[in-house]
């Protein structure tokens, strides 16, 4: 098995190996909580996280956690992991966290996490786990920011709660386009997100199943 | 009765799973490819709902709430912060526990189900289903029909986008926008369309 260099880890899930982007991994969140700046970025730093803390801790005990228990060990740790988040949040941040109601309780069932810990942590040393993991979070805060600064700052014109594009209603020249704070739009916004990141890096693209054939002008009947 | 039937169908369709709250995406884009299995795999995700939602109802009103082991002795003991902990654990032991049942007495269900249920541990809208049901304070009775609601609105998505996917194939779909870019943008079609329910007062 190859070596793994840090910056490699840390680097490589950003874009070329975006989880949310190539992965198909931890879509669920990435949706649901980016109508607001502020939401996905707590969200970032919360998954950041716990995906680096719990590959650092499975992979400190892989050697011990026996093969066919090794899901619930993982579960266990990842669960309590985000207990100390959620109630970290409920203490200094009680208002965001009944934002993100019950989307805290999900990076449990979030695949990026569980899918580090299965494929990376569990074969590795802690540390460039530990850095696997945060880079991991890193390519999904990626992700989620953006959708955030996209559907706030069309959706709304403000940043962070703070009026960037004055709105055309108090006097300004901005028309703020409502559609962007709907669900809807974040799939759209994944979508073209995916098309550009796949335009750029060619070797992501997908093969079609079925090619159309080329219109063949046949000679005509005499 | 009318209170349990408008809470199925804003389960269903006003609050659908997988169009209005994106959970359960991770599976609901990688099996969806082909109508069959992904029918199996919603069926097997109402099952798994109907039984689990309940079930943490019951932990969470009988061990976790505030006041809740009254029954034991302890008025004063609050376990609510262990809430995450015990619903993971609740419904990883179920799915396996049915796993197990299917595999001795009904193995048929078990061939076609088999590879789903293992999935379903990790799929966010079990999980979503509990921790909605605890947000949303639902009694025992009400637990089941959203339970079984919540459930069944994820298959309906999943089967409809198996179908849209199946013709999908065939089309002729500009290249970087192939496979996952594409069904992303389905979705949201699929979702702007389910939106029209929102406006429903039940």
């Amino acid at each position: 098995m190859s070596k793994h260099t840090a910056k490699e880890v840390l680097l490589n899930p950003v874009f070329a190996n975006n989880p949310i982007g190539l992965q198909i991994l931890g879509i669920c969140s990435a949706l649901a909580v980016t109508s607001n700046l502020k939401t996905a970025l707590v969200m970032s730093i919360a998954l950041t996280l716990v995906t680096g803390f719990s590959n650092l801790f499975i992979a400190a005990i892989r050697a011990q956690i026996p093969g066919s228990i090794r899901m619930i060990v993982q579960m266990v740790i990842i669960a309590s992991l985000v207990i100390v988040v959620d109630q970290v949040l409920r203490a200094f941040a009680y208002s965001l966290a009944k934002q993100l109601s019950v989307f805290v309780g999900l990076i449990i069932t979030n695949c990026i996490v569980m899918g580090r810990a299965e494929a990376f942590a569990m074969q590795n040393p802690p540390w460039i786990s530990f850095l696997d993991g945060i880079g991991n979070g890193l390519g999904y805060s990626a992700m989620l920011i953006t959708l955030g600064v996209f559907r706030e700052l069309l959706g709304a014109g403000k940043l962070m709660g703070i009026e960037i594009l004055p709105l055309a209603k108090d006097g300004g020249w901005y028309v703020p386009n409502g559609m962007l704070l709907l669900p809807p739009s974040a799939f759209f916004l994944i979508g073209l997100i995916i098309w550009a990141l796949r335009t750029w890096r060619v070797e992501q693209k997908e093969k079609p199943a079925f090619r159309m054939a080329n219109q063949v002008v046949d000679k005509e009947a005499y | 009765m009318e209170h349990y039937l408008s809470l199925f169908v804003r389960s269903v369709f006003i609050e659908n799973m997988a169009l209005s709250f994106f959970l359960g995406m991770c599976s609901f884009i990688a099996i969806s490819k082909k109508v069959e299995t992904a029918i199996g795999l919603g069926i097997a995700v109402v099952v798994v709902q109907l039984i689990t939602v309940p079930a943490n109802n019951l932990a969470y009103t009988y061990l976790l709430r505030e006041g809740a082991l009254a029954w034991a002795g302890l008025p004063d003991v609050d376990l609510s912060f262990l809430g995450l902990l015990t619903y993971i654990g609740v419904i990883a032991a179920i799915v396996q526990i049915l796993e197990m049942l299917l595999d001795k007495y009904v193995p048929s269900l078990y061939n076609a189900l088999g590879i789903f249920l293992p999935l379903i541990t990790v799929n966010c809208v079990i999980m979503a289903g509990s921790l909605f049901m605890v947000e949303r304070d639902y009694n025992f009775g009400e637990s089941v029909v959203y339970g079984l609601g919540s459930g069944f609105s994820w298959a309906l998505a999943i089967a409809l986008l198996a179908g849209i996917r199946e013709k999908l194939k065939y089309s002729d779909v500009p290249e970087g926008l192939q496979g996952l870019g594409i069904t992303f943008i389905t979705i949201g079609l699929m979702s702007l369309g389910f939106m029209s329910f929102s406006g429903i007062q039940l």
